[in-house]
């Protein structure tokens, strides 16, 4: 076998894996518009993202509280994780010493391979009853499904956000404390700003996983379709409302679950471009290239 | 010399693939069950029965809720679709309907809610919310919280066609996808209230007894606990050769030992 051959075929077949990602990517995303198009149709596409009342049974199909619903649970848990995430991340990749990270690292990926369920379950057991007691009203909502939803994008924040902190060159820690910044004020100054659009990253795969989670939320957040009052209330997701429904959906009602997946769809690749555009404009550029 | 590795790979592939395709199915005949998620615990056990005794059949059984069932099976996909609530006269086209056991729901709360009876109607103004606090049904002085499962689901559709009639569930009501999730909530909170299967009922919460009767084997079977169901299995048309026979080996004594022995109350 010649050199040729081999490199040939191994380009071609690279080539070809990462063209048939690009058309699994396609394909799921027309399947979903041909299914959900005929919903839209029939709702009409304003009443169908801005409607208040979503009852299947009576052909109501409004999902305007369910897309709160996903984005207050995203937000909320946002809030709670990433600022957490990344201090964690800071000790993690400056301050910690060896010994003791060679025992948090994998601590904190073991979160990331638990599956949903368990962290649903154990919300559903334990905080639950906790969020009842503590804050009142049913223990079912937005805020307990938030705190799950913190615990399970954490270790995604984390890790990509030590990867990015650790990745500065040494060059510019040396310089740092060559000048006479101390330690605390190199990590503010110079590491933390020049990593910044690793971090970004790292919220943007945390939010991908929040938005779309989906078994856990179900079985803490209550699942009652309103626009919440407090972040007590009980809230409905649209993955949770895909889920829930679509074992007994028929008709125009199965057509609605999927149109609700469209706009899913779009809600995320919204999300990814705003993200996206804080991580190229916060680039450090020096020289020809950046960080 | 890495390309060998690569066409050896492909060819064990290629024979996995096509022992996977043609190899397994063809010794047996395949009968495909889905529908409702509480009929699938019994029917898993009458396939499982079945199997030992008819090596050359193989039962599958699938959950999916019993919209699902009926629908799947009046599209021919599967032989025998489940359900676990009447069905509409719109879905009868054409179904044959098998009730294989009858089952009760039991409305539950909390072991320290000293509220033991209900009557249908407290029921109803509870779960469309005419009444909100458990004082007015002789409970302490605290908000009812409702655990209701999700539309669609058939113990659900049986909860409403048996007590509801028409009015609809208040709409703040907590929404469980399970039996199981319901029991919890319940056995957590002592002011919650949600209705269960007998055949789940487990001492962890306390079944309240309606218009003074408990639920129990004996009372759905003589009729006097109101709050029961049918469990139905569904053909489309007239279930002929191995489909038959299985069906019969279910409603005959065998098989409704194993649906007594499941806590669903047998039909014969």
């Amino acid at each position: 076998m010649s050199k040729w051959n081999e490199e040939f075929f191994i380009e071609k077949g690279l080539l070809l894996t990462a063209i048939s990602s690009v058309i699994i990517i396609a394909l799921i995303i027309v399947f979903i518009f041909r299914e959900g198009l005929p919903a839209l149709q029939s709702v009409g596409f304003f009443s169908f993202i801005f409607g208040m009342d979503w009852a299947p049974s009576n052909g109501q199909y409004g999902i305007f509280p369910m897309i709160i619903g996903s984005l207050g649970i995203t937000a909320l848990s946002l809030l709670m994780a990433v600022p957490l995430g990344v201090f964690c991340a800071i000790f993690l990749a400056e301050i910690a010493p060896n010994a003791m990270r060679k025992i948090l690292n994998p601590t904190i990926q073991t979160l990331a391979g638990i599956p949903s369920v368990v962290y649903g379950f154990f919300g559903l057991v334990l905080l639950v009853p906790f969020m009842r007691v503590h804050f009142g009203g049913t223990g079912f909502s937005m805020f307990t499904a938030s705190v799950i939803l913190t615990v399970m994008i954490l270790p995604i924040i984390v890790s990509v956000s030590e990867d990015a902190l650790r990745s500065i060159p040494l060059e510019y820690k040396e310089a740092s404390l060559a000048l006479g910044a101390t330690h605390w004020q190199t990590i503010k100054n110079v590491i933390f700003p020049a990593a910044i659009p690793g971090i970004i990253t790292s919220v943007i795969l945390g939010m991908g996983r929040a938005v779309g989670e989906t078994l856990a939320i179900i079985m803490v957040a209550g699942n009652v379709v309103q626009i919440p009052g407090s972040i007590m209330d009980p809230v409905r997701a649209l993955t949770s409302n895909i889920a829930i429904e679509m074992g007994y959906a028929t008709g125009v009602h199965y057509n609605a679950l999927f149109a609700t997946g469209i706009v899913l769809v779009f809600m995320i690749i919204i999300l990814l471009v705003i993200a996206n555009y804080f991580h190229y404009k916060k680039k450090v550029t020096i020289g020809g290239g950046y960080l | 010399m890495d390309l060998k590795y690569g066409i050896g790979l492909l060819v064990i592939l290629i024979i996995i693939i096509a022992v996977l395709t043609f190899g397994t199915g063809s010794n047996y005949e395949r009968i495909e069950i889905a529908g409702s998620t509480s009929v699938q615990p019994v029917a898993e056990k009458l396939a499982e029965k079945y199997m030992e005794e008819h090596p050359n059949v193989r039962v599958d059984v699938m959950g999916g809720g019993s919209g699902l069932g009926i629908r799947s099976v009046s599209q021919d996909i599967i032989a025998i679709g489940t359900s676990s609530k009447n069905l509409k006269t719109t879905e009868k086209q054409g179904l044959n309907e098998y009730p294989i056991g009858k089952e009760g729901i039991v409305v539950a709360v909390n072991l320290e809610n000293p509220v033991g009876n209900l009557t249908k109607s407290q029921l109803k103004d509870i779960f469309s919310g005419n009444i909100t606090n458990w004082k007015e049904v002789g409970g302490p002085d605290a908000k009812i919280n409702l655990v209701v499962r999700e539309e669609g689901s058939g113990t659900r559709s049986a909860f409403e066609d048996l007590v509801m009639n028409k009015t609809k569930v208040k709409s703040d009501a907590i929404v469980q996808t399970s039996t199981e999730s319901i029991k919890v909530a319940v056995k957590q909170d002592p002011y919650a209230i949600g209705y269960i299967s007998l055949a789940h009922m487990t001492p962890d919460v306390k079944a309240v007894t309606i218009e003074g009767v408990a639920p129990s084997v004996e009372t759905v079977k003589d009729g006097s606990y109101n709050l029961q169901r049918p469990f139905l299995f569904l053909t489309n048309g007239e279930p002929e050769g191995q489909l038959k026979e299985f069906i019969d080996w279910c409603l005959g004594p065998e098989g409704q030992e194993i649906v007594k022995d499941e806590k669903i109350v047998p039909v014969t």
